[in-house]
């Protein structure tokens, strides 16, 4: 390649490059949405439930919190066929997502729990609030607006987080770099362009989570700065 | 000749018009109070003499001499004869009474050491902490952590003191204590500008009071006259509706 | 499960376990530098983020950017850039370096953001009361925010810390011989996937756990000081 950048060669692939960028995306909405399903029912269980449960859900996150993702998706994808179950590249990555949100947005859930004001609860009481009532004008708005922040603050690490499914052959958008790069080695331009990309969607996503997170939670975000 | 001189003076808060052409005069020991409803500009003003807020347009002299706010040299010059006590969070956390005291004349003016401490300590006793030298801010009521703030500022040896409503931020039963501390430095006659909610306490120590509305001076007169018989409507809107409460 | 039995005792041979010792030592090197440095260099980020003189506009300027792009780049896509510039401008072929670069830099970003938000955290007449009394910016940075601040950015800056050693996974992806490598080395050599994933996760999680007791202890320490 020597020391010029050629950037032309490889903006013909751009189209390409997005759509694995699509991909990326959908890997990461299905995994956040996987992991809150099952990170919402643990986060009950462990407010909630009894001793064994809480103390399983707890073995749960522990693990997953303490591992890498990346060597918990090599575990299912090539430990698990000796059991006989063979996952596809883009199954086991989204398990191994799934599996791993589930245990950090169990956490994020449940100090959404915790941080219920009991005085806020005793004012709903003393105006007659039913229980209904109670979970939807105090204890709702509430929780939303403490677990916004955080719950987007993840959703942006997952998605970067989706570029290791590359390694197992997906072709999302590190796994289309990968391919565009072997077949015109101009390494540099590629995985910066790559990089741009990324950083494109991870701007786009805060600006648009803190609009909904302004609007509709109440819960102010910053963008930069 | 006054001490200070504020001419045609306009400051901003980003695109807010915080200080609308002001023109005032501070004479040397006179004790200047400034009232006024919240988002006046009262604090604004003294947060400008000191240099926190930059002037948009208009002069500033001390004691004859011109200041460039924008000059750094000329800032340095200006805190060295101007102190000032903020509402609330004064002390610096992490020293203990003592050291908050000494660390600016001490560290900044590069004075003794030895000298600094006595003078600090002499200075705590007139406030009544003596006995709190070694203790930390978040050991301390509001009121004596106000009061140290003073002693601290004091030890600066400035020749105009700035009190930014040092009560506003206490329970109410600890405001005596900061105002007698104040009081007690009226009486030594430094120039003072106080900005307070606290009126019978203005009414009494004051030379002159100023009322402030909206970021400009609507009316500059004897306590007398402007809490019985103000000379602008404004001025007795707002009097009329402190004194009732 | 017998296959798996059967091959235990030749898995775990002091050879390999040496292997599996040195692998990661080099996980905790990687992250440990990357923190040290990440530490001192961010620090600078966030002090000269900081500062208000029009002078040091284009230093603010170029440290944001800085901090946004590697912030909002996968791991993985920063160690292949570094892999890349270094491969074509024939700097170095040494992987090991390679990977402590693109680990110090990204650990860069992200501490310096944690320790300016510990910076911001407190209170802004703090900093008025000082620069009021003629203390230098630096000044004022030394004898009176950091002193303070500190309490608010260790916990998050451990938080990092520990997340980091999950991350150095990544840099088995150039080859560099941290425990996810010798994961698949094993694995290739012929060992159970099952033996070989599983003890390095178990690995991971020997290294990551005590950390990470010991930092929700220090965390509620400093919670209790602080009152």
């Amino acid at each position: 390649m020597g020391y010029t950048l050629v950037y032309t060669q490889v903006l013909e692939f751009f189209p390409y490059l997005i759509r694995g960028a699509l991909i990326s995306l959908q890997i990461a909405i299905l995994a956040f949405f996987g992991g809150m399903f099952f990170g919402l029912i643990f986060a009950t269980i462990r407010t909630f439930g009894n001793k064994l449960m809480n103390n399983l859900v707890i073995w749960y996150v522990t693990f997953f919190t303490n591992t890498p993702q990346l060597v918990q998706i090599y575990f299912l994808f090539f430990a698990l066929p000796e059991f006989g179950i063979l996952l596809s590249p883009f199954v086991a990555v989204l398990v191994g997502m799934t599996l791993n949100a589930a245990a950090y947005l169990c956490e994020i859930q449940r100090a959404g729990f915790l941080s219920i004001r009991q005085n806020e609860l005793d004012a709903a009481k003393t105006l007659n609030f039913t229980l209904t009532q109670q979970v939807k004008y105090v204890i709702l708005p509430h929780i939303m607006k403490v677990l916004f922040p955080p719950l987007s603050n993840h959703y942006i690490i997952m998605t970067l987080g989706t570029s290791m499914a590359a390694i197992f052959g997906v072709e999302e958008l590190t796994g289309r770099a990968f391919n565009i790069n072997s077949e015109t080695f101009r390494s540099v331009e590629i995985f910066s362009l790559t990089a741009l990309v990324y950083i494109s969607i991870t701007f786009i996503a805060t600006f648009l989570l803190a609009l909904i997170g302004r609007y509709f939670f109440k819960a102010k975000m910053r963008i930069i700065q | 000749m006054s001490q200070i001189e504020i001419k045609s003076l306009n400051a901003y808060y980003d695109k807010l018009h915080v200080l609308k052409d002001i023109n005032l005069n501070v004479e040397k020991g006179e004790i200047l109070s400034l009232i006024g409803p919240s988002g006046s500009g009262k604090s604004s003003l003294l947060k400008m003499l000191v240099g926190l807020l930059k002037p948009k347009s208009g002069d500033v002299m001390l004691n004859n001499k011109q200041v460039n706010y924008s000059n750094n040299s000329d800032l340095r010059l200006i805190r060295e004869q101007i102190a000032i006590v903020f509402q609330q969070y004064n002390l610096f956390q992490n020293m203990n009474v003592l050291k908050n005291v000494c660390i600016a004349p001490t560290k900044i003016q590069k004075r003794d050491q030895k000298q600094v401490e006595e003078q600090a300590i002499n200075l705590l006793e007139k406030v009544g902490l003596k006995d709190k030298l070694k203790s930390y801010p978040d050991e301390l009521s509001g009121g004596q952590q106000q009061r140290v703030a003073i002693a601290r500022a004091l030890c600066l040896n400035p020749e105009i003191l700035l009190l930014d409503e040092v009560t506003s931020a206490l329970d109410p039963e600890l405001v005596q204590e900061v105002l007698d501390s104040v009081r007690l430095l009226a009486s030594e006659g430094m120039t003072m500008l106080i900005v307070s909610h606290e009126m019978s306490f203005v009414k009494e120590v004051s030379s002159r009071v100023v009322f402030m509305d909206n970021g400009s001076i609507i009316e500059i007169n004897d306590p007398k006259i402007i809490f019985e018989n103000p000379k602008e409507k404004r001025t007795l809107d707002f009097v009329s509706k402190i004194l009732k409460d | 499960m017998e296959r798996l039995i059967e091959e235990i005792p030749s898995f775990f041979t002091i050879w390999n376990l040496i292997f599996l010792g040195k692998a990661m030592g080099v996980t905790f090197l990687l992250t440990a530098i990357g923190c040290f440095v990440g530490f001192s260099l961010g620090g600078l980020l966030a002090i000269f983020r900081k500062t208000k003189s029009i002078s040091l506009l284009p230093l603010r300027f170029l440290i944001v950017i800085y901090t946004e792009i590697f912030r909002r780049i996968p791991f993985l896509i920063s160690l292949l850039l570094i892999f890349y510039i270094f491969m074509i401008l024939k700097i170095s072929d040494n992987l090991f370096l390679i990977a402590i670069i693109t680990v110090c830099l990204i650990a860069t970003a992200y501490i310096g953001e944690i320790i300016r938000s510990g910076i911001e955290s407190i209170n802004q007449t703090q900093w008025d009361a000082a620069e009021a009394m003629n203390f230098s910016y630096f000044q004022i940075l030394k004898e009176v925010i950091f002193p303070q601040a500190w309490k608010v950015i260790l916990p998050p800056a451990f938080s990092f810390f520990i997340m980091f050693i999950k991350d150095t996974a990544l840099a088995s992806q150039i080859g560099v011989m941290e425990l996810t490598f010798a994961a698949k080395i094993l694995n290739n050599k012929g060992f159970s996937p099952l033996l070989s994933f599983g003890t390095i996760l178990i690995l991971y999680f020997i290294l990551s756990f005590p950390l990470d007791r010991f930092g929700k202890y220090m965390e509620k320490r400093l919670v209790t000081n602080r009152n």
